[in-house]
């Protein structure tokens, strides 16, 4: 059982295996997979919020979301080596660099796989997005596969140590990285939730939301504010795939698909369409699945997750905090 | 009479545009140009080679100037009076059902005896490799059939389709295992298991509407495979499990009889040819393929059919009238699994081997290009592309690696070009009798 503590940091478990020995009693292993659940929550509400916001706003799963994160993890370790190869070495220049530049380029892949695979195809027939984001899907794991190759590529730990606190016999182990992904997930939502709430901007995607049409003849450029939705959603993606990787050290070019599927459980589960529903949904799908991990069995996590999905989907497809869809004739 | 004022109104637009407008072309070679540069810059520039990397700038101008110049054609010809007309047309796709005249008398009815006849003695002159590329082509097309009832003809987009296919190998292969079946007592019991986990899987799912119900079923398709794979005690986890060769009457195919009795090139008095375990796969293969084709050929011409088509074009005013949509969907559901149950079996016996890696993601979407590119709905396309999908890559090895690239461009490409296929379904219109006709004309 210890050796499955942490689902998301492949380093840290043979230390604290280690060093524990069996002496971890639960409430230990509670805390500790309740810290790691909420670390990985963080970042499955961050890839969340794409798909939540894009289905809000054209009612279309973006099949090929779980591969921009995908991309933006290979991008975010390319900065990281090309910022060090120039002579970058001071921790936060080199995140922030890496963050800025993941982050844009990104942007510009959710913009232009909007541009060439989704607007083409808006009066087209109901399945026909859904089936072009798959084709994207495949598109961008052949195109990374091919152009980086197939093996698993990593980046350098970054940020070293941790704390460590007691409680009862055992103890709750926070590495630093993991703090760092907290602080930064939350900082994330917070630029986001500005953005949607006090910018114009973000009335503009509400209105949008509301009713396209409407939106349209009030003058809102609507073809333009999906592109705009399109670019946060992966600009969100980025700024979790540069937290997965500094966090995780190794992906590969299918890394994107069972996150992608995990985010979009997270997205359904807060209510598809809600901004607070995503990251809420985020962080307990995160939880559920650390808890799942530790208490019964990781190598079933995955199918806890998919399984979770389906009850989700079939008991409550509104979620929890979004609003039952009614259709009309 | 439409097209006409159409062509009219294309006509004095193209007569505006006389002289190609060479500035915006320009500047739309440009935007593109500077987006190729910022999205394949990186990925495609700087190889990752551990910790460092290697500077790759030749691809990126290729692939630059690629883009630039691709987009430059465009806009250039999306500008002359043919480019409007078919960005017309794309724009206003149309995506009705083509109706042929009331006498029409298809070719295919010339076609069909010929193409059994050609199936029918080609084991005979065809070596190993070419039968097992037919077997593979003839199961993708058993596959997109089942699919095709489910996505083509109900609207119900299935993304877990490879998870009925996986109970019908892994059904050969546990059944011969815990069991003792073998070939011929499992074929039906797939088919019924995989169409009960079809009711089973579609029976919850039917409330939800066609996005929801993709993730639902992409999501049991992964618990299927992840739990082939982690139940190490049951299934044999990643390292599969044998699957007993097919007989033909209790008569064995091997060099020795395994359970006993005469193996066939004994009995038939010849000597041993290591093909004729794949001959007699084809030939039953061939056999069930052909009776999937007939029985979906009644079905859509039944009124479970009919109703399956009305369904996908509107759920809500079926309902209106009365249709039960729960046995709709539920037997579209069932019968596209069944039909994958079956492939799977002659999956599992045509490989004498099944593991969970058969049975990734990638199999259902391979599927899902099949049925979409053959056209969904049309029974002809599907069996066209599957072959096309399945065989072109037995040719083109040395594009192996680009082959997952070029399923996902002709997605993309085929929903932008003919979101229904590219063999229209077309349905022979019906003449009214003549009474009927003079009785309307006087009116």
């Amino acid at each position: 059982m210890l050796t499955c503590l942490d689902p998301l940091a492949g380093r840290d478990k043979v230390r604290v295996s280690q060093l524990t020995d069996g002496t971890l009693i639960v409430d230990g292993i509670f805390l500790q997979q309740m810290v790691n659940g909420l670390t990985l929550g963080s970042v499955y509400g961050l890839i969340a919020i794409g798909y939540t916001m894009v289905y809000g706003i054209i009612g279309m799963i973006n099949f090929a979301h779980g591969d921009v994160y995908m991309v933006s993890a290979y991008l975010a370790a390319i900065g990281l080596a090309v910022f060090s190869f120039f002579g970058v070495q001071s921790f936060p220049f080199l995140i922030l660099g890496t963050l800025v530049f993941t982050i844009v380029v990104t942007g510009v892949y959710g913009l232009v796989i909007e541009r060439v695979a989704y607007k083409p195809l808006r009066n087209s027939t109901r399945l026909a997005p859904l089936i072009s984001a798959i084709g994207m899907s495949l598109i961008l794991q052949n195109y990374v596969q091919i152009s980086q190759g197939a093996r698993q590529q990593g980046v350098p730990t970054l940020l070293e140590g941790s704390m460590r606190f007691s409680i009862g016999t055992g103890f709750v182990q926070l590495t630093y990285t993991k703090i760092f992904i907290l602080i930064a997930a939350f900082i994330g939502m917070a630029i986001l939730t500005w953005l949607i709430k006090c910018t114009k901007l973000g009335r503009m995607c509400r209105a949008v939301q509301q009713d396209r049409k409407m939106a349209s003849i009030l003058g809102i450029n609507t073809d333009r504010v999906i592109s705009y939705v399109f670019i946060i959603g992966a600009a969100m993606a980025a700024l979790a795939g540069v937290l997965i990787t500094m966090n995780y050290g190794t992906f590969d070019f299918y890394a994107g698909f069972i996150i992608g599927i995990k985010a979009f459980t997270a997205a359904v589960l807060g209510g598809i369409g809600s901004l607070p529903g995503a990251m809420f949904g985020g962080l307990i799908l995160g939880v559920a699945e650390s808890q799942f991990a530790g208490m019964v069995n990781s190598d079933y996590k995955d199918v806890f997750s998919f399984a979770l999905l389906v009850l989700i989907l079939i008991l409550r497809p509104q979620g929890l905090l979004g609003r039952p869809l009614v259709t009309k004739v | 009479m439409s097209s006409i004022t159409l062509n009219k109104a294309l006509g004095n637009e193209a007569h505006r545009f006389k002289s190609y407008d060479i500035k915006k072309s320009l500047i739309e070679t440009l935007v593109a140009g500077l987006l190729a540069l910022i999205v394949f810059g990186p990925v495609v520039g700087v190889v990752l080679d551990g910790y460092s990397f290697n500077w790759q700038p030749a691809r990126v101008a290729w692939m630059t100037a690629i883009v630039m110049a691709g987009r430059l054609a465009l806009s250039l010809f999306l500008q002359t009076q043919t480019g409007q007309r078919l960005s017309h047309r794309f724009t206003h796709a149309d995506s009705g059902v083509h109706v042929l005249k009331p006498d029409h008398r298809s070719r295919l009815l010339w076609i069909m005896p010929l193409v059994v006849l050609a199936a029918l003695i080609f084991p005979a002159f065809a070596d190993k490799y070419l039968i097992t590329v037919v077997i593979l082509g003839l199961i993708y097309v058993l596959l997109g059939l089942g699919l095709n009832i489910v996505v083509g003809l109900a609207g119900l987009l299935d993304l877990g389709y490879v998870g009925f296919y996986a109970i019908g190998a892994y059904g050969l292969a546990l059944g011969y295992q815990y069991l003792g079946l073998g070939f011929w007592s499992v074929l039906p019991l797939a088919a019924i298991a995989a169409g009960f986990a079809g009711c089973l899987l579609g029976f919850p799912v039917l409330r939800l509407h066609g996005d929801y119900l993709a993730i639902v079923t992409l999501g049991f398709g992964e618990i299927i495979r992840l739990v082939l794979n982690n139940w190490l005690t049951f299934t044999g986890g990643p390292n599969g499990l044998p699957v007993p060769a097919p007989t033909f009457m209790g008569i064995e195919f091997g060099r020795q009889a395994k359970e006993g009795g005469t193996p066939i090139h004994q009995l038939l008095g010849m000597g041993y040819n290591p093909n004729l375990k794949f001959i007699f796969i084809y030939v039953v293969l061939f056999l069930v393929v052909l009776a999937v084709l007939y029985i979906k050929h009644r079905l859509t011409r039944m009124p479970i059919g009919r109703a399956w088509e009305a369904l996908r074009e509107d759920e809500i005013a079926c309902r209106s009238m009365g249709l039960n949509h729960v046995l709709v969907k539920l037997s579209a559901f069932a019968i596209g699994a069944s039909t994958a149950g079956l492939a799977g079996v002659f999956f599992a016996s045509y490989q004498g081997f099944v593991n969970p890696t058969s049975f990734t993601f990638f199999e259902s979407a391979l599927i899902l290009a099949i049925v979409v590119l053959g056209g969904m709905g049309s029974t002809v396309g599907v069996v066209i592309a599957a072959f096309v999908l399945t065989v072109a890559p037995e040719m083109l090895r040395s594009f192996a690696e680009y082959r997952v690239l070029l399923f996902g461009v002709l997605m993309v490409l085929m929903m932008m070009w003919r979101p229904r296929g590219l063999i229209r379904v077309s349905r022979t219109g019906v003449r009214p009798r003549k009474g009927v006709m003079a009785k309307v004309g006087g009116a």
